[in-house]
């Protein structure tokens, strides 16, 4: 015990040593907050990241919308970011917390899994606003953010639809949780309104960002005679495997289409940077409320990247038509009849999925082959 | 001035029961020779060392928030490393800390569900021993392969720990799942009394006392016990145990079934204290990390716990410094240099290098050219 004691001591020691040797022009950084609540001249901005900011994908979109807040706010706003948080909760907390201590203003939390570190946090620190994106639980300080992915997963399974030679699709799924199965089922319903008998198999990787897992899943899906693959996870690896393959790729989050352009048919998109200067401003002027919004096509916080050069442009007219009608109020993606895998209808024609429904979504639509975790 | 082939070679040359002062000055030339190579690494990639290093610091030690931290990083890590160490102890390489972990937390969640109602201490002293059962029972299988059919434990501790990790998964998808969490894999969250208790006002649970405590029982054990003395006679010298009539068999489903245990009781520990609930993400891979810790500390359960100490202190660190704005990738470098001198210097506490002039002729090149007193003299601490 005794060594351990003094291996302790000597452990902290040395960090003394090396922290006041080299440390001593840094010390009392600490810029002068002009404490909670009412207007402000800087805001300080973080984003605590659940995979890389340059996965090209689903953290991305997050961080051009962060950049977007820096462009337009300028010396307003100081932003800061943490990247490859894990899901665990005390990583999360640890991330998240570590931003309130130091005096951040409003700290936006971008994975479904930070949800409950977030409000957690948030309860400790009253004069610190977050914004948690995907998830449901708000509080005084905490907001709850998202969009209406579906609409834009329905316009690029369009286009899946129409560039499919054998009707088989393929998707890399992360999780087998609502949003996830929501987004699926939106894709296979904008496919087969193209092609009525499209399939679609679903892999779920079991996690939001593994590029390696991503790219067998992809593979797997290959070989089991899909010739468009998309995606639900955050990495480009799926278009980088269908691109090789010669076959055909709707990708997810971000405009990826670097990565595998002979494949890039098109991706669903989010666009965080109108919401996000929107958020930081109301801080800056003392407006923040806590709220829980959910964007729409109309709104722009989702919408499709640039379409590849395989993309008809009959293909494209057909596709922007019923993205107009989706922006004004004409078309209901899940517009029934809806039918699940087994024929049950679950939308009667005429009616359409009630938000309940939307929000707790475990089953497959018709044409999807893939099994769920029994629930 | 000699033989025109022969050349400089370094050699590891074993040290003859080093002493303590040199054990000493080569942890802490190590320990500086890391801070050093870090600080160079950092400037070539154009970051500023100061900063950088005081953030480091006031993550970690240098605050309380960062002290609390980085003790509530360090728990699950005492727990597998002991797991890793009493096996290791035995040459038995137990890969599965990291199975083991998830099914002590399983144990553990059995209980807390199946009896929410019962009193705070005698509940969780029933998920304890849940947590042990658990760990316990995932390391048995590899356990008796090993002693009874003598198939090498390796493969089968590190395939078992995707099973584990798979079918907590499996339990949070379905018969856990919370209702209000929307289809994610998340547990019910845990009742208030199958929540382990802050330590007064700080943000450390008590399973920091309970780590404390197992790093003590495994370190009497080892020291105080026949069975700790039967344990390393048989990990240093198989023969002469069986000679002396040790039963190797049964010590080594006995060893395993403890190793289970300590890895069990860190997944309660873990989903009771700071997850308050299972679910599918509860260990970043501490059964790995614990394999790193227990090396460092040379597979003693009382220097597992300072170590396990320095590894929260990274962890926390490293999440202060992206908030200073380093990129996660130079957290990680930084994180990897510090431990890859961490590792050397214990090497160089057993062995010292030797220039040698060797002759590549083949004949010996002369002898006492070659500093051999102090080869890579250390600095002297500061």
């Amino acid at each position: 015990m005794k060594s351990s004691l003094k291996l302790i001591s000597l452990g902290v020691a040395l960090m003394l040593a090396a922290a006041c040797g080299t440390g001593s022009e840094s010390a009392g950084e600490d810029s002068g907050s002009t404490g909670g609540g009412g207007s402000k001249d800087v805001v300080k901005a973080a984003w605590v990241y659940v995979g890389p900011r340059n996965d090209g994908g689903w953290t991305t979109a997050h961080d051009n919308g962060r950049l977007a807040v820096e462009k337009t706010l300028g010396d307003k706003v100081e932003t800061a970011y943490v990247e490859n948080v894990p899901e665990e909760p005390a990583a999360a907390t640890r991330a998240i917390e570590g931003f309130a201590r130091k005096g951040y203003d409003i700290i936006f939390t971008t994975s479904f899994g930070f949800m409950d570190p977030t409000l957690e946090v948030a309860k400790k620190y009253p004069d610190v606003v977050f914004e948690h994106c995907s998830g449901f639980k708000t509080a005084d300080n905490m907001s709850a953010y998202f969009g209406a992915m579906e609409e834009a997963k329905f316009l690029a399974g369009m286009a899946a639809g129409a560039a499919t030679k054998n009707g088989q699709l393929g998707v890399v799924n992360a999780f087998p949780i609502p949003e996830v199965i929501r987004l699926g089922n939106a894709f296979m319903l904008g496919a087969q309104a193209v092609n009525p008998d499209a399939t679609m198999k679903v892999v779920f990787t079991n996690s939001w960002y593994d590029p390696p897992k991503e790219k067998s899943a992809a593979e797997s899906l290959l070989d089991a005679n899909s010739d468009v693959l998309t995606q639900d996870v955050d990495s480009p690896a799926t278009g980088q495997v269908a691109g090789a393959a010669g076959a055909k790729w709707v990708g997810y989050n971000s405009d990826a289409s670097e990565f595998a352009p002979d494949a890039w048919l098109t991706a669903p998109v989010w666009d965080w940077s109108d919401y996000y200067i929107e958020r930081v401003e109301a801080v800056l002027d003392g407006s923040w409320e806590s709220h829980n919004y959910y964007g729409t096509l109309a709104d722009g916080i989702v919408g499709l990247a640039p379409y590849g050069k395989s993309v008809s442009q009959e293909t494209q007219d057909m596709i922007d038509a019923k993205r107009q009608e989706i922006v004004n109020d004409e078309f209901d993606v899940f517009q029934g009849p809806v039918y699940d895998q087994s024929g049950r209808v679950m939308a009667k024609k005429g009616e359409a999925l009630s938000l309940d429904q939307l929000l707790s979504m475990d089953w497959f639509v018709k044409g999807i082959e893939g099994k769920l975790p029994a629930s | 001035m000699s033989a025109t082939t022969a050349a400089l070679r370094p050699r590891l040359v074993k040290r003859l029961l080093p002493s303590r002062a040199t054990r000493l000055a080569v942890r802490i030339g190590a320990v500086a020779a890391a801070f050093v190579a870090a600080a160079l690494f950092l400037l070539l990639a154009g970051n500023p060392i100061g900063p950088v290093f005081s953030a480091l610091w006031s993550g970690s030690f240098g605050s309380a928030y960062g002290q609390a931290q980085t003790i509530l990083a360090a728990i699950p890590l005492v727990f597998t490393s002991l797991a890793v160490a009493i096996a290791f102890r035995m040459l038995l390489w137990n890969i599965g800390a990291e199975g083991q972990f998830y099914f002590g937390a399983f144990g553990a969640a059995a209980v807390a569900y199946a009896w929410p109602e019962w009193p705070g201490p005698l509940l969780l002293t029933a998920m304890v021993l849940g947590g042990m059962l658990g760990g316990a029972l995932w390391a048995l299988v590899p356990g008796a392969l090993r002693a009874y059919l003598g198939v090498n434990e390796i493969v089968p501790t590190l395939l078992l720990n995707y099973v584990a990790i798979l079918w907590v998964d499996y339990l949070v998808n379905t018969a856990w799942r919370d209702p209000e969490s929307l289809g994610f894999p998340l547990g019910v969250p845990f009742s208030a009394q199958a929540t382990l208790p802050q330590l007064g006002d700080t943000a450390v649970h008590a399973g920091a006392i309970i780590a404390v405590i197992a790093a003590l029982v495994i370190a009497v054990i080892l020291r105080k016990t026949i069975w700790g003395y039967k344990i390393k006679v048989i990990g240093e010298n198989r023969r002469a145990a069986r000679y002396a009539g040790f039963s190797i068999t049964r010590n080594i489903v006995g060893v395993m079934l403890l190793s289970g245990a300590l890895a069990g009781v860190g997944g309660m520990v873990e989903v009771s204290g700071t997850v308050h609930r299972i679910q599918a993400d509860i260990s970043p891979g501490f059964g790995y990390t614990g394999i790193i810790v227990a090396t460092l500390a040379r597979f003693s359960p009382l220097l597992i716990l300072p170590v396990a100490l320095l590894f929260g202190a990274l962890i926390t660190g490293g999440v202060e410094l992206q908030t200073i704005g380093l990129p996660s990738d130079i957290v990680l470098m930084l994180q990897g240099t510090i431990l890859f001198f961490a590792l050397a210097g214990e090497l160089l506490v057993h062995y010292r290098i030797e220039w040698r002039r060797q002759a590549q002729t083949g004949s010996e090149g002369e002898p006492g050219a070659a500093g051999r007193a102090h080869p890579g003299a250390m600095p002297s601490g500061t």
